[in-house]
């Protein structure tokens, strides 16, 4: 249990103010030393546990710490009915990762009741009752884990105890089945419902003292659930964010600038106000600085807001509209310029060292050959399918929102700063959220509709349309990697060189644009030379689907298999003799799994399972070929084995890709391969043809007409194989989407003997 | 004043909606019935898709005026008193959905499918569905949801069969 217990690190990758998910887990930590408290008064009755977050400090371990204040009795965490029902508060935000499902499976198992029986219900938002509610980074489920354990071992410990007195038998006598106490002797069977009285009476057991299920003795996690808000979704009831309604709502759009970054200084706003349907149209200055990523600053767009009695008047009467921008601080970026610089850059040393390890100049000159590749990735759009909006309701000293965001924790002090009101005059109920991939994790959507609602006094949603949400994104950073490595005459690579071309700001990389220098093959090597140069940008940029992972690993694993290739070695040996020489980090074991450090044997396995399951080494028709790449993101090890054909246009049909993942054990296995398999087609929809560009500070797609997002016909079957490990189990949100570019790319290659380096593939000529 | 027959219901809608107002904005800001889907606006994505007339139509693309006197099917009106179709049953017990956005406009496109291809192979059910994203990239699962609910119909008698599957 030793590794329940260890702390973990986040992807290097994932932005710095992501890293306060970190905090989570440790106060998590902090809190199951604590254990769980009943509470009362909460509808429905029976048996109730919140979490407490009471004393803390008093151990030392909780400094900083929300304060208990009076909210004790509000935030139940599970409640056992007298009904026999048991509903699971799900704290985290849904926005497609399956949480709302897999984290109360986790209480459940404990609990050990019937799934059946479970009722999950949305988590108010109130940091001071919750701690952290955020769907980031791949953290629900390794951030919660073992709190929910524990939530669920605590009731069922108190339900056993309270079976005990009412039985007149020792507790050791008795187990529990599906929502019953068991007292096998006599065959005795007590439904919870009908000992949730006599437990409530009872003392909440300590944490330390509770006994968990071993793994073998799971009956609910590692089975396929299907999602609790399925029939909700098929039956179109309303769900998400932009399904909200409220009396007397009216509907707003904010026009924003064409240009990034250029503020509205006047607009025709009387000739807009006399339209059909408007209500209202004004001019909004903005707030903070919304070209800048950040979760929790009070932070939106100028623009002009339109303020009418439905969605389509709104939007219609933009066409109206005729905005004066100030351009003088706006961007002015060229990607096609940008590339071309880069292009040039390349066959330089970049301006700064990132890492510098042992001596690449005498490992070049011994080298049997040094291959060389110069790589591209491009901007792109997260691209949710529900377009950005939040609904509010001003009401003078106090504001109600309701948001599909990521980060409604974060929402909140933001809201509040930005309005100038108290932490708790703002109210956030969550919504599910049409989509997330890393978009919804900037609040600027909830502040803009803040903004617009205290103007209004009404409630009011704000919608984005697709051109809006596409024009302003927090985009994939594009960016470009001048690699060289030697091979030795062994046919081992022996030094690697990487001039990574990014984008910045103020000498810094713009949000996830930065390489840490210490990556994989990096970190089994002896000879590294790093450098970066930075491209100055007026571009805004965010955390997008395994942030710096999903275009890291294009480069690097489509580059490692140019260096096989050059040394006559098949790409799984290989691959597997480069994960032997591994250095693991300071601190190993499962806590050290951050930064550039993955478990070798994790790793290989994860890569021989692929190759196994892949038919690697078989031999292939003219025209068709297998690739391989492996990736270790957000503590998760996956290997993947892509089969494709490509026909003398270059069109390309991507048969199978094979994945094995090592996340530990599967928490909702439709779940998690649900994940894995979207990743795959979500990667290939990126590595093919979508990509954001921009001249003159002006992003030129703004719709999926010429945003093409893969279709049924384009995607592949997609064959998901888990190792289940005895480590904690971490998220799959994320770390199977960035090996499955990559090992398209080589497959292209074995097939064709075409090296692709640019993404997306249509700019080499490629079709699907 | 409009006259739209939704669902096998009439209702009015008043003078204040615009006639060249798209359906998708009628049914989800002015009747409420938000289970149609805005993503695109231009007739890319289909998470607004409706029937007419049985005929699967994103709803962004049809100006209200030209729905009167047509008979119009949305997410909600599949169900009839509380029994899923076939389609949702499928969908629900393959667990399809990432995010679901996308999948009320899947839904009504495979069940036009199964309308005139009951027992659709999988070029029949990659053409079909093709008009539809999903952005969370379920197609594996849509497939098979399809073909879940084409076996469900043969098993029951077909989709005017009740539903009773």
């Amino acid at each position: 249990m030793s590794r329940d217990t260890a702390d973990f690190e986040l992807d290097p990758y994932v932005p710095e103010c992501i890293q306060q998910l970190r905090a989570e887990h440790r106060q998590a930590m902090a809190l199951s030393r604590r254990g769980f408290i009943k509470i009362s008064g909460v509808t429905g009755g029976g048996l109730v546990l919140g979490l407490s977050l009471a004393g803390c400090g008093s151990d030392g371990q909780g400094a900083g710490e929300p304060s208990l204040g009076n909210a004790l009795e509000e935030n139940p965490f599970v409640q056992v009915r007298p009904d026999n029902t048991v509903v699971i508060y799900s704290k985290n935000p849904d926005v497609g990762q399956g949480v709302k499902t897999a984290m109360p499976m986790i209480v459940a198992e404990e609990l050990d009741v019937d799934w059946s029986q479970v009722v999950v219900e949305q988590a108010d938002i109130d940091e001071s009752r919750y701690g952290l509610q955020i769907a980031g980074g791949s953290t629900s489920i390794p951030s919660n884990w073992m709190t929910l354990r524990q939530a669920g071992a605590s009731a069922r410990s108190m339900l056993i105890s309270a079976a005990a007195l009412e039985l007149a038998v020792e507790v050791g006598e008795l187990s529990t089945d599906a929502g019953y106490v068991v007292h096998e002797v006599t065959s005795r069977r007590i439904a919870y419902g009908e000992l949730v009285e006599q437990a409530s009476g009872l003392p909440v057991p300590d944490a330390g003292s509770l006994v968990l299920k071993d793994r073998s003795e799971w009956k609910l996690l590692g089975r396929r659930i299907t999602g609790v808000d399925n029939e909700k979704i098929v039956t179109g009831q309303p769900l998400y964010g932009i399904d909200q309604r409220l009396p007397d709502m009216v509907y707003a759009t904010l026009v924003k600038a064409p240009t990034i970054g250029a503020r509205p200084v006047s607009a025709n706003l009387d000739h807009v106000k006399s339209l059909p349907g408007i209500v209202d149209a004004f001019i909004v200055e903005g707030a903070g600085n919304p070209i800048e990523f950040g979760l929790d600053t009070a932070a939106l767009l100028p623009g002009v807001a339109i303020v009418a009695n439905s969605t389509w008047s709104a939007f219609k009467a933009k066409d109206e509209l005729d905005v004066v921008w100030d351009e003088s601080n706006a961007a002015s970026d060229s990607w096609s310029e940008a590339v071309a610089e880069a292009t040039r850059l390349g066959a330089e040393e970049g301006a700064e060292s990132l890492n510098e390890t042992g001596d690449i100049d005498a490992a070049f000159a011994n080298a049997r050959t040094s291959p060389e590749g110069f790589y591209t990735y491009q901007f792109a759009s997260h691209a949710d399918l529900e377009p950005q909006n939040c609904t509010a309701w001003f009401k003078g000293d106090s504001i109600e929102i309701w948001a599909p965001t990521q980060t409604p924790t974060m929402a909140v002090p933001a809201v509040a700063g930005l309005l100038g009101l108290a932490v708790d005059q703002v109210t956030l109920h969550q919504l599910r959220g049409g989509g997330g991939f890393g978009r919804r994790l900037a609040n600027d959507s909830v502040c803009e509709v803040a903004w617009i609602a205290r103007e209004l006094g009404v409630p009011v949603k704000a919608q984005w349309s697709r051109e809006d949400d596409m024009g302003f994104d927090y985009y994939r950073p594009g960016g470009f990697h001048s690699f060289k490595a030697a091979i030795s005459d062994e046919g081992k690579l022996t030094a690697w060189q990487d001039h990574f071309i990014s984008f910045g700001r103020n000498g810094s990389p713009i949000s996830a644009a930065n390489l840490t220098g210490r990556e994989f093959p990096v970190n089994a090597l002896g000879n590294a030379r790093i450098t970066q140069t930075l491209l100055p940008t007026g571009m805004p940029s965010g955390p997008w689907r395994a942030p710096g992972s999903n275009a890291l690993a294009f480069a690097i694993q489509c580059f490692l298999n140019e260096c096989s290739v050059a040394a006559g070695r098949d790409h799984l040996d290989f691959l597997l003799e480069l994960f032997e020489d591994v250095s693991i980090p300071q601190g190993g074991g499962f806590g050290g799994f951050g930064g550039a450090g993955l478990n070798p044997e994790r790793a290989a396995a994860v890569t021989r399972l692929a190759a196994e399951e892949a038919g690697w080494g078989r031999q292939m028709p003219t025209g068709r070929g297998l690739g391989m790449a492996f990736y270790f993101s957000h503590q998760g090890h996956f290997a993947e084995v892509a089969e494709v054909s490509v026909d003398d246009d270059r069109r390309l049909t991507v048969h199978q890709v094979t994945v094995a993942g090592d996340i530990g054990p599967i928490v909702n296995m439709s779940g998690a391969e649900n994940q894995v398999q979207g990743s795959v087609v979500d990667a290939l929809s990126t590595l093919m043809g979508l990509e954001i560009t921009f001249e003159g500070g002006r992003v030129e797609q703004r719709n999926f007409d010429r945003y093409p997002i893969l279709r049924m016909s384009q995607a592949p079957a997609v064959d998901v194989h888990f190792i289940q490990s005895d480590n904690s189990p971490t998220g799959v949100g994320e770390p199977a989407f960035p090996p499955a570019a990559p090992a398209i790319c080589n497959a292209i290659y074995a097939a064709t003997g075409h090296r692709v380096r640019t993404m997306p593939l249509t700019r080499e000529g490629y079709s699907i | 004043m409009l006259e739209l027959n939704i669902n096998g219901q009439t209702v009015e809608i008043g003078d204040d909606v615009d006639p060249s107002t798209p359906l998708l904005w009628v049914l989800r800001d002015t009747l409420g019935l938000v289970g149609t889907k805005y993503g695109c606006g231009i007739g890319q994505c289909s998470a607004c898709m409706v029937h007419v007339n049985g005929v699967p139509l994103q709803s962004c693309q049809l100006p209200v005026e030209n729905a009167v006197g047509q008979q119009l099917t949305t997410i909600e009106g599949l169900a009839e008193d509380g029994q899923l179709t076939a389609v949702q049953q499928a969908w629900i017990e393959e667990d399809v959905a990432q995010c679901g956005y996308c999948q009320a406009g899947q839904i009504m496109r495979a069940t036009a499918l199964l309308e005139s291809k009951p027992s659709p192979n999988d070029a029949e059910i990659d053409a079909a569905m093709s008009a539809n994203i999903c952005r969370c990239g379920t197609y594996n699962r849509i497939r098979r949801a399809v073909h879940n609910a084409s076996q469900r119909l043969a098993a029951s008698g077909g989709l005017n069969s009740g539903g009773d599957v």
